[in-house]
């Protein structure tokens, strides 16, 4: 993996200069500024690795993410999946085939844990019984019980459950992309880190391609194939796990900073607000 | 007279002017949550027609309703005397809660419910009818409610345009100040709308989802 846009034919994501830029229309207001949210950035996530985007709260990572499923289009250059740039793709093609992890888990509350998870296969006319006993392995697979989860409703789980079928349903119609945006950001840490090991060793036994965006670098340094660390819509650092903190740049040391202040401490989050 | 006798002379006068009024605000209700619910789905898209419509329903419901029905009077296709004027009178007065509630309801969830639905690869349409409308579906019966209420009282009121229905118990009564035809016209309209209420309301706990 590399910040150049080498020619691959095994990435199964490829960013070429892409720029995104939104313009703030306020109401009456005819001229806004323009603000660039992504900057010309190029990068190639190989089939089967997981890549973590790091940064802070703005930084562009969401932004990054949501340029892969066509969620947005880029305002210059080209995000290719599968060799082939997200415009020619048909948006909701493309998005059945890219299974999406937000931190809320976003699950459907009118759904039960079961038509929440069957949903993609749904739309994508599978057949009654095979949904069914997609959507058991899918909850066995997330570690929890199909006969006693299938049920329920999303507000009758707790918040690492919803996270799990949240998981559960990302990966239900077994597309060859996950995306995922902070999707273990908002629970406790104990069931965080209990999370963050199950999902990668489901990762690792898998072989999905994954693009993972955190603010959390411990969470970067256990989960990434590669880190790409970004500041103010620009990639400022690209290495492995292991190469990661050695590299000299403010924003890495910063970063690093929010690892050290806790020797033997509890686990403290490392957003922006959080005590450095 | 005591109204007790009254109302046992007068009960089959009584129910069949319950009936008129009953027609008379289903057919209004009908027709408000035909526009109203549709039309709210729409402006949810449409920011400008939005604060127009909303504008323009809000207005209505500011008009006095006795002079709102004598606006309606000189118009053409909906005006002149009787209950088609009444139903149009109606339907303005319903379609502002319906409207602002259908909005309300189709905005109010939860962003990243509508996030996920988006990037699972929902179409916009599947997206309205499997995941906005079924979680709007208690807002927008609650807007109902508010609109049946306010049309089975606004009604009474039709009958100075001769459209029938209690009202007309109630214009007589007060005409020749005689309490037990108020009375006749009066009770049973709150009866309707309490028992309008109580049943939406059963309709509308049993629908939400949260």
């Amino acid at each position: 993996m590399n910040t150049k846009p080498l020619p691959s034919s095994d990435a199964a994501i490829e960013f070429r200069g892409v720029t995104y830029r939104v313009q703030r229309t306020a109401a009456g207001a005819p001229i806004s500024p323009v603000r660039e949210l992504v900057s010309d950035i190029s990068l190639f996530v190989p089939t089967a690795q997981t890549l973590v985007l790091l940064g802070r709260s703005g930084s562009g990572k969401t932004t990054l993410l949501r340029l892969i499923n066509r969620m947005l289009v880029p305002s210059n250059g080209q995000v290719l999946v599968e060799g082939r740039a997200t415009t020619e793709w048909d948006p909701i093609r493309l998005r059945r085939h890219i299974g999406y992890v937000i931190q809320d888990a976003g699950l459907f509350p009118h759904f039960t844990v079961a038509e929440n998870i069957g949903l993609v296969p749904g739309l994508e006319k599978w057949e009654p019984a095979r949904i069914a006993s997609r959507v058991q392995e899918m909850l066995r697979l997330v570690g929890l019980e199909p006969s006693e989860f299938s049920p329920r409703r999303p507000r009758e789980l707790s918040g690492g459950q919803r996270q799990r079928v949240g998981v559960a349903r990302a990966l239900a119609a077994d597309p060859p992309i996950l995306l995922m945006d902070e999707p273990f950001g908002a629970l406790d840490p104990v069931t965080r880190a209990e999370l963050q090991r199950e999902f990668r060793a489901l990762a690792h036994r898998l072989g999905k391609t994954i693009v993972f965006v955190t603010h959390d670098l411990r969470e970067a340094l256990l989960l990434a194939s590669h880190i790409l660390l970004l500041q103010n819509g620009r990639i400022v650092a690209s290495a492995p796990p292991r190469e990661f903190l050695e590299i000299d740049h403010p924003e890495v040391q910063a970063f690093a900073a929010s690892l050290l202040v806790e020797p033997g401490a509890p686990a403290i989050d490392s957003g922006p607000g959080a005590q450095a | 007279m005591n109204p007790g006798s009254f109302f046992a002379d007068h009960s089959a006068e009584i129910f069949s002017a319950t009936l008129e009024h009953l027609t008379l605000v289903l057919i209004a209700m009908t027709i408000a949550i035909a526009i109203g619910v549709p039309l709210g789905m729409f402006i949810t898209q449409r920011p400008t027609l939005r604060t127009i419509a909303l504008g323009i329903a809000s207005i209505f419901q500011t008009i006095p309703s006795l002079a709102l029905f004598g606006f309606l009077i000189p118009m053409p296709f909906i005006g002149g005397i009787g209950k088609r004027t009444a139903v149009a009178a109606l339907v303005l007065y319903a379609l502002l809660p319906i409207l602002r509630n259908t909005f309300v309801g189709l905005t109010s969830i939860d962003p990243a419910v509508l996030e996920a639905a988006e990037a699972m690869g929902m179409t916009p349409a599947q997206i309205l009818l499997r995941v906005r409308f079924p979680l709007a579906l208690s807002f927008i019966l609650a807007g109902i409610r508010t609109a049946t209420v306010i049309t089975i009282g606004v009604a009474t009121i039709a009958a100075a345009i001769g459209a029938g229905g209690l009202g007309t118990f109630i214009f007589r009564g007060v005409a020749l100040v005689n309490d037990s035809l108020i009375l006749a016209g009066a009770i049973p309209a709150a009866l309707l709308a309490l028992m309008a209420d109580f049943l939406l309301a059963r309709l509308e706990r049993r629908l939400r989802v949260l």
